[in-house]
């Protein structure tokens, strides 16, 4: 048989090695293409008519004013839908454009397309659409006595048998609320849609997963598949509001409707209505303990805000449910997690995925914990640390690495940072406030969070690779092809990476991503170095036992720097040489162990496939008298299995790290009677390079048996525990409870 | 009506404009130079940072009109040529440190780093923070962007 001899790392910009992103010059040089930046001849642009009411009856929609306006080409309403009028994700529940109803304030009623945006922005202003408004439905507890609900789950374990009466010699309570976050990507939803002769339509679009909206975009055009063709434009950012449809609908029935290309660009406020939130949350939680702080029951009840529509809610409320209790031991555990429907924006996936409300709740009752039994807050956490062969509260065996103690010493151990200087641009608020400092206090703040990594209970994930192996101008080549989205996090870069390794053969080439390939799954749930990374990797091995075959010997061989070498380090033959017979070319799918249901009254079930964890400390400095918060510093660790490029794990820790502070103290889309009140990006405050701190890394590397490389899902956990461990930072330097976030400068300078 | 301007060392016009188009419009719809972005049009979010006369600008702010007669350099017009060594040593520095993740920040980034370098070529860390602190970036933390910008001023 043959086998890779070699340390995958001694390739040059192999697996392990901080390879350059192959869109890197074209990113810095303003030629990268990104979906907003398509053009075509003859194209036309559309835009949205969005309902302006969170729930209302639609009587009558009136069309002949936009139709009047000159340079318009198209103006379409449900009524022109060819196909199926919904689509959704999990629950096909999302209208195309609204139907007799609208169900929250943003929902598209109508599109145009003319000759210039603006033309087209003034006549979707002239449709007139008559609205019966109805009350909202907007508190999620009333919703949940209304039976709107999506899913219940419950995560019922109990130390004995026949059940734990929930007693200990320390219990904490606390009730907790997370605010709606925003993924603010900023490259806006946009695309091409172009009409094709053979009746279908080519779509160029920013996306996470191309074979999910090629299923819905066919359905809705009443297509079959194969006439509904993704490619992949270029993709500023996702984070999650690209798992759900946006434009790529609208574009098609516009470009179908009027023969003509059709590009959509949304503006930075109609991408606040266009895309799906973070769930707000409201947590209950009840932590029992012995005097020593070893956790002997968690109860707690969940209740998430999934807005009008279903969208990924079902996985959001699993993941709450499954990893409520976070990355400890606990013997027993009765969760129950809720989420509904409601009149608010719909929600679905943001990075971190459920995990994130869980976690602030959690890892503030951890903190309550130690103050009850006066130990300090790591070492509470590390007393009740899970480890490799934990029982989660599904009933699961963490079966992987789990170095919760060893992260946390970790971010404990480094050196705190210096006092601030004096310099005022160190202050909170910086220097366009009025103190000089008098009440600026220090504090230091930890959490952990867990996160499970790819598709879960039991859904079939699985994502495909075709590898070419051939001679280009005289050199071997490789051309690696998959559906799989890059969406900024590097993607691209891990492909060629993995390739190099595999094969020995330095020039790779990474093809735009298309459904002419078979599906990768979502650039979601930190899975996609692990799945389509492994799908490269399986491709490229089949390649290598093809080419290989063709030498004819039977012992063991690999391939270094293009030529086949035996086990003695002689060259056997050259790569171009065998190709002389023709390319080499493999396509495979590839799938993680399966995974099972949640047994559905008990919550217990092998559920999740890899579980990954990330701890924080953050030190912050707060002004008490004006509540306003700096971040002085945030320290990280996390276990990422195997860093297949240091540079990107590193990058994927920082921007993650980012997004979890600002959930902590900036992020929160206000939400009032179903009403979007901040939907721009003066109102909508994401943290500036002002507001971010410097930001120190371990990165910790215990390979996971299961996985390729052994590599663990890097992307969402070090959101996760960032933003409970910026609050307890100013919790400590405050003394107040804080339970909500963002935390706001009122909750500090004007707290009781 | 018609805007003539110099585009990165070249005449440039562009005719039947609206005139409520903004420069940033002309430069990515009309003038095919979609490097600067347009992540918000609202100034919020330095994206569509380019050179007017020499002064970096938010171009979704500025109305094609007042472009007319004007001298305007894009990231496009940074680089001397298309491979990595004629790339502008901001530009070089940003791939070097890992600053660039989806890049949809950066085409701005790198004309705001090039303007701060030709100001202050020894740029103190809250130099380089207050500098920046129009252009945001949702990718990165921004870490790999201060150190993108300490390695471009001693390159
Ligand atoms: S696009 Fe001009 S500042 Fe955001
Ligand atoms: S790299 Fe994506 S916004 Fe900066």
């Amino acid at each position: 048989m043959s086998t890779l001899t070699r340390e995958p790392t001694t390739v040059a910009d192999g697996v392990g090695t901080s390879a350059p992103r192959p869109d890197g010059i074209l990113k810095v040089s303003g030629e990268f293409a990104y979906s907003s930046d398509l053009w075509a001849d003859e194209m036309l642009w559309g835009a949205t008519v969005r309902s302006p009411h969170p729930s209302a009856e639609v009587r009558a929609i009136d069309i002949t004013g936009a139709l009047a306006v000159p340079g318009v080409y198209a103006v379409l309403t449900a009524d022109d839908v060819p196909g199926a009028k919904r689509y959704g994700l999990e629950v096909v529940d999302q209208p195309v454009l609204a139907v007799d109803e609208v169900r929250y304030e943003g929902e598209p009623v109508a599109l145009v397309a003319a000759d210039h945006p603006e033309t087209a922005r003034r006549a979707a202003a002239r449709i007139k659409v008559e609205y019966a408004v109805r009350a909202p439905v907007t508190d999620p507890e009333e919703a949940l006595s209304r039976g709107d609900l999506v899913r219940h789950v419950p995560v019922h374990r109990f130390a004995s048998a026949g059940g734990d009466a929930l007693t200990a010699d320390v219990v904490v309570t606390g009730t907790y609320e997370v605010g709606m976050q925003d993924q603010a990507f900023l490259g806006p939803e946009s695309g091409l849609a172009v009409p094709a002769e053979d009746g279908g339509v080519d779509l160029f679009v920013a996306t996470q997963w191309l074979h999910v909206d090629q299923k819905q975009v066919a359905a809705c055009l009443g297509l079959p598949p194969e006439l509904v063709r993704l490619r992949l434009a270029g993709v500023g950012g996702a984070f999650g509001a690209r798992e759900d449809l946006s434009m790529q609908v609208h574009a098609s029935l516009l470009a179908l409707h009027t023969g003509k290309p059709v590009k959509m660009v949304y503006g930075r406020e109609e991408s606040f209505f266009g895309h799906v939130h973070r769930h707000p949350a409201r947590l209950e939680y009840e932590h029992g303990a012995d005097r020593s702080g070893k956790l002997v029951y968690v109860k707690a009840r969940i209740v998430l805000d999934g807005g009008a529509y279903t969208s990924s809610t079902p996985a959001v409320v699993a993941n709450a449910a499954t990893l409520g209790v976070g990355p400890y031991d606990v013997p027993t555990v009765v969760v129950d997690a809720y989420g509904v429907y409601t009149n608010n924006p719909p929600c679905g996936a943001m990075r971190g995925f459920g995990a994130v409300q869980a976690c602030f709740a959690y890892e503030s009752q951890m903190d309550k914990l130690a103050a009850a039994i006066g130990v300090d807050p790591v070492e509470v956490r590390r007393r009740n640390a899970m480890t490799t062969g934990s029982v989660m509260p599904t009933g699961q065996i963490v079966s992987g690495p789990a170095p919760v103690d060893e992260l946390l010493a970790l971010v404990r151990d480094r050196p705190l940072p210096p006092a601030a200087t004096g310099d005022p641009r160190e202050r909170p608020g910086g220097v366009a406030n009025t103190t000089r400092g008098e009440a600026v206090v220090r504090g230091v703040g930890y959490a952990i969070g867990i996160k499970n990594v790819c598709f879960s209970e039991g859904f079939d994930d699985f994502s495909t690779a075709r590898v070419r192996l051939s001679v280009l101008g005289g050199e071997p080549a490789v051309l690696v092809h998959t559906a799989a989205a890059e969406v900024g996090q590097g993607l691209v870069t891990v492909q060629a990476q993995i390739a190099r390794t595999e094969l020995g053969v330095s020039r790779v080439t990474v093809a735009t991503a298309d459904t002419s390939v078979g599906s990768a799954g979502s650039s979601s749930a930190s899975r996609q170095t692990y799945m389509t990374g492994g799908a490269v990797r399986a491709a490229c091995q089949a390649v290598r036992a093809t080419v290989l075959a063709r030498v004819g010997r039977t012992d063991a061989l690999s391939l270094v720097d293009g030529k086949v070498v035996a086990s003695d380090g002689s060259v056997v033959a050259s790569l171009v040489d065998l190709l002389g017979e023709g390319d080499v070319e493999e396509i495979v799918e590839w799938r993680h162990k399966p995974t099972r249901p949640l047994d559905p009254e008990t919550g217990q079930g092998d559920a999740h496939v890899q579980y990954a964890f990330a701890a924080h400390r953050a030190v912050v400095d707060v002004d008490t008298e004006l509540g306003l918060v700096r971040v002085v510093e945030i320290a990280t660790a996390q276990d990422v299995g195997k860093a297949v490029n240091p540079q990107a794990v590193v990058g994927q820790i920082q921007g993650g790290t980012a997004q979890g502070l600002g959930l902590a103290v900036m992020e929160e889309i206000q939400v009032v009677d179903g009403v979007i009140r901040n939907p721009s990006f003066t109102d909508y405050l994401i943290p500036t390079i002002l507001d971010m701190p410097p930001m120190e890394v371990d990165v910790l590397e215990r390979g996971d048996p299961d996985a390729p490389y052994g590599l663990r899902g890097v992307g969402e956990p070090p959101t996760i525990s960032s933003t409970p461990a910026v609050v307890a930072a100013i919790r400590a330097a405050t003394g107040l409870a804080l339970t909500r976030v963002p935390v706001r400068p009122d909750h500090i300078a004007l707290a009781p | 009506m018609r805007v003539t301007c110099v585009v990165n060392g070249e005449t440039r016009q562009a005719d039947d404009v609206w005139p409520g188009e903004s420069l940033l419009y002309v430069l990515r719809e009309r003038l095919g130079l979609p490097g600067a972005k347009n992540a918000c049009e609202q100034g919020e979010c330095g994206s569509c940072t380019v050179y007017l006369d020499g002064l970096p600008v938010c171009s979704c702010l500025v109305a094609a009109g007042q472009a007319d007669g004007r001298t305007i350099t894009t990231v496009e017009g940074l680089a001397t040529g298309s491979g990595e060594e004629q790339l502008d040593r901001v530009q070089r520095a940003f791939l070097a440190t890992g600053a660039v993740q989806c890049g949809f920040c950066t085409p701005g980034l790198i004309v705001a780093v090039h303007d701060l370098l030709a100001r202050d070529p020894a740029p103190t860390d809250p130099d380089i923070r207050e500098a920046l602190a129009g252009n945001l970036c949702r990718c990165t933390g921004y870490e790999k962007i201060m150190e993108a910008v300490r390695l471009a001023a001693t390159s």
